[in-house]
């Protein structure tokens, strides 16, 4: 079965590949442009009183970083892991619905570029009321342009792209395993996909709520914020973080799983403590549910409420702390072989646990109203997000490249941009842990010189310049890799999943022949499977209609943006008929 | 943590706090702090340690295939656990112990505005702005509001922060242990000129305290007929000021600080500018320029009026 080539058959393709391959690259360049963002951000803070940028650009810059690293770029790069790989290790020849698969990519991309159109009009009015959107700041009375529109209409646009990548995810997991592969013998990266996807049509539904009653108070005049008129700005504080948390947990979890995968594959042993590792996963996808309120501990929500969250996030800890030693362990008596992946794993293990312990220390509420809303805090979540999640993913992306192109990406760059990465997130972000402590607020697009922490944000700016310097070596890696990237064959690494069964880049039907699984760790316990010549094998074919259909969405969300009723009719005439011609295409194309 | 503590004034740290309040949470960070650094030492030991001693060497066996171990799995669930029993009884504590009201505090009403913050002491009838004045050694209870967004109100080394909310009321009790001049700043993010929403807490002694509180009750003279003050209190009706400020005695403005004793206070403009004649020329020249999304606007007010204006504001005293 040959692939079809050139433009049309990417806008069309329902191949989870290929719709992988296009959520790598959107995400990526959100991820180098949020990457600028906080470039910027750092340039502004190298120096007390410092006039780089004027206050309003400062506020729009934070905000946008914060959004675009969040929704647009860790969760889509997570999806393109899912997209690839997940139907590859469970033995499947794509996700359960394609189509839906197509239409949530064009969504995400549509929503991404929805809001970040905000930075090219006229004065740039691009989001400012902070990635976490607090009212009354983010209503109409104060914040009177379209800034906020932009923000919350394109956060709704993706939520609905993340509804749908969660729904398909579920039901390929649960649907399509290949026979013997049971639930206890899925590769933990697939585990956490679907327990990622759970908390993802679970915590969606929340931010939509809080964005649409947002909406209503900006465009229609209802007070579900407003104290004035008996509405209450903490309501949008509950419901923002009760997404807010499952969130942090959607945006880790994948990388746990991608640490799960190339630990086991560079130590040459079985994970340790498999069953514990996904049943911990397990619980901090339902305990990240009842820990919101520690985002709230300034709020004065008294001190009962106070005592019960702060028990529930030192709780948390517990299955997290489980999942390090059980890393620990496998690594223990391993042969490891400290490949870019296996480096990249290592430092998601040392510095996720520096996030970790920090986190310890404002889940207790009294020690955290020094804490909260200062660069300690900040320290915290990048120790976290940069330190695990990224390093999670940078780790998945040299692990799984050469299965996603058929070339291994060089090893002396991917060293070179590891050590970039990893002393350079040291020194941006391990000197805001004093920087909070010694006063200094988040979120202040200038700071007295008489804080006495001109030295601390000065590091913390070298710390970004070389933070960006390994980001221009690891793109110089991908662009060399092209042409003259070593082919990889199919288990360049030794792999003992089965994505490593089949060859590099995978054919479109991905497998010959569908395996049996016997094990939990199919190509190291048993022999591969016999070739046999595959017969007509169903794949499905292209379609327009999840982009048709997908267009409809911004168009709708222009109708808010601009205060014209008419539009919707529009938008929504344009969802539905992608939608009704989608359901009666023709099932073999 | 202690090299930060030793090095040049930080006139916002937390690791040296002068009141009650701050010295609860600092004891029991410092608790906290000792564990997570064990705990920091453990896994990074064990983490080094195997990355060296079992590096892949050339013709080594394959390694045993453990799938496993329950003791194991038990022992390093129980180990969180119990450190973390170490840290949560001495949290709940702490909660408890500092949301208590003390008796006969000194009560004072804080709002939030943007971008500065409104002072008032109910039992004594005072209304100031960004500067706070506090006896050493006496409960203190805040009462913290907003008027418009949420701001959070925060002197470091007196303790924690609280959120300023519209239509809520959260407080902060302490008792202040030594006289001095102390730093803050709001720490909510509240709108364009957040960084520029300063405060600054002055701990006084009780006759320094009680000399500022019979000064702050005094109304102004009228100035002398004929003075440049004179002229500048004309000016202050002239240019509309008095619809936004209140000077007792003369004006009733709800809008902006009041300034019936503004030359009083140490700085002005939320607290981000010493209050010096050049200053007050440069505030109310260009309210806008000096900080990003003033409300105060612009009010081209001319150079012989300017002068005026500054010499009544700074006979405010």
């Amino acid at each position: 079965m040959s692939e079809a080539t050139g433009l049309k058959s990417w806008l069309t393709t329902t191949d989870h590949k290929r719709i992988g391959k296009l959520y790598f690259w959107t995400a990526f360049v959100m991820f180098l442009i949020g990457g600028f963002e906080a470039e910027l951000i750092r340039i502004q803070l190298a120096k007390p009183e410092n006039t780089f940028v004027t206050a309003d650009t400062y506020n729009q810059l934070f905000t946008m970083h914060g959004t675009t690293m969040v929704f647009m770029a860790l969760m889509p790069l997570a999806a393109a892991f899912f997209n690839y790989i997940v139907p590859l290790q469970i033995g499947a020849r794509d996700v359960a619905f394609p189509r839906l698969n197509a239409f949530s990519y064009w969504v995400f991309l549509l929503g991404t570029m929805f809001m970040n159109a905000s930075w090219l009009l006229p004065h740039h009015p691009a989001p400012d009321g902070g990635w976490f959107g607090y009212a009354t700041l983010t209503e109409r009375q104060f914040n009177p342009g379209p800034n906020i529109d932009f923000w919350l209409l394109g956060l709704q646009i993706l939520g609905i792209a993340s509804l749908a990548a969660g729904f398909n995810f579920i039901v390929t997991i649960l649907n399509l395993r290949a026979p013997g592969m049971k639930m206890m013998r899925l590769p933990v990266f697939s585990w956490m996909t679907l327990v990622t996807s759970f908390l993802m049509i679970t915590a969606f539904p929340v931010i939509t709520v809080a964005l649409v009653f947002l909406m209503f108070d900006r465009v229609f005049g209802t007070h579900f914020y407003l104290p004035a008129a008996g509405g209450d700005p903490v309501l949008w504080q509950h419901l923002f973080w009760l997404f807010g948390h499952p969130e942090v947990y959607i945006l880790i979890l994948p990388a746990m799983g991608v640490v799960s995968e190339v630990l086991p594959t560079f130590a040459r042993k079985p994970l340790f403590g498999y069953t514990v590792v996904v049943y911990s996963g397990v619980l901090i996808g339902f305990m990240g549910w009842g820990v919101w309120s520690h985002h709230m501990f300034s709020v004065g929500l008294g001190p009962i409420a106070d005592s019960v969250f702060a028990l529930t996030t030192m709780l948390i800890a517990i299955p997290t702390g489980v999942k390090i030693f059980n890393w620990l362990a496998t690594l223990w008596g391993g042969q490891i072989r400290l490949t870019t992946a296996m480096c990249f794993a290592l430092g998601f293990i040392g510095l996720f646990t520096i996030g970790g312990l920090s986190g310890v220390t404002h889940a207790s509420p009294p020690a955290d109203l020094q804490q909260t809303d200062t660069y300690y805090v900040v320290a915290h979540f990048h120790y976290v997000l940069f330190g695990g999640t990224m390093m999670g993913l940078f780790a998945g992306m040299y692990y799984w490249w050469p299965k996603m192109t058929g070339r291994l990406l060089s090893e002396p760059l991917g060293y070179v941009h590891f050590w970039l990465t990893f002393i350079g997130m040291n020194l941006t972000f391990f000197p805001m842990h004093f920087t909070g402590l010694l006063g200094m607020p988040r979120r202040v697009y200038t700071y007295s010189h008489d804080l006495g922490v001109d030295d601390m944000n000065m590091v913390s700016t070298v710390g970004a310049v070389i933070l960006g310097i390994g980001m221009i070596v690891f793109v110089y890696n991908i662009w060399r890799t092209r042409t003259k990237g070593a082919v990889a064959g199919p288990n360049p690494w030794g792999g003992a999943t089965l994505e490593w069964s089949i060859p590099s880049p995978p054919p479109v039907h991905n497998f010959d022949v569908i395996p049996t699984v016997t094990s939990r760790l199919p190509l190291w316990d048993s022999a591969p499977a016999p070739k046999t010549p595959p017969g007509h094998i169903h794949v499905p074919g292209g379609s327009w209609w999840p982009m048709v259909a997908a267009a409809g969405l911004p168009i709708m969300a222009l109708a808010p943006l601009t205060r014209t009723l008419w539009v919707v009719f529009v938008g929504g005439a344009v969802l539905i008929y992608g939608i009704y011609r989608w359901a009666y295409e023709p099932f073999e194309v | 943590m202690s090299i930060a503590a030793c090095a040049g004034p930080f006139p916002q740290s937390t690791l040296s706090p002068t009141s009650d309040f701050g010295h609860s949470i600092d004891h029991l960070f410092r608790g906290i702090f000792w564990w997570a650094v064990g705990v920091f030492v453990v896994v990074e030991g064990i983490l080094l340690f195997s990355i060296i001693r079992f590096r892949h060497r050339e013709g080594a066996p394959a390694p045993a295939h453990h799938h496993g171990h329950t003791t194991l799995e038990i022992a390093w669930t129980l180990a969180p656990a119990l450190i973390l029993v170490f840290i949560a009884v001495p949290t709940v504590r702490t909660i408890f112990e500092t949301n208590v009201a003390p008796a006969g505090a000194l009560r004072v009403e804080v709002t939030g505005h943007q971008w500065w913050w409104e002072y008032h002491y109910p039992d004594l009838g005072i209304t100031t702005a960004n500067e706070l004045h506090v006896p050493v050694g006496k409960p203190i209870s805040i009462d913290i509001t907003s008027a418009d967004v949420i701001h959070a109100w925060w002197t470091p080394r007196l303790g924690g922060k609280r959120d300023a909310i519209p239509n809520h009321h959260n407080k902060i009790f302490f008792t202040a242990d030594s006289v001095g001049d102390f730093m803050g700043q709001c720490v909510e993010y509240c709108g364009a000129s957040h960084a520029n929403m300063r405060l600054r807490t002055f701990v006084d002694s009780d006759s320094g305290f009680q000399a500022w509180v019979a000064n702050q009750k005094a109304v102004p003279a009228v100035p002398a007929k004929g003075s440049p003050e004179e002229a500048g209190r004309a000016d202050f009706m002239k240019y509309g000021c008095i619809g936004c400020h209140t000077v007792a005695g003369y004006s009733n403005g709800p809008i902006g600080p009041n300034l019936t004793h503004v030359a009083s206070r140490t700085m002005i403009a939320g607290d981000i500018m010493m209050n010096t004649e050049q200053h007050l020329r440069d505030w109310i020249a260009n309210p806008p320029g000096m900080k990003p999304g003033s409300i105060m606007p612009n009010l081209h007010v001319s150079q012989t009026d300017l002068s005026a204006l500054i010499a009544y504001l700074q006979s405010l005293k």
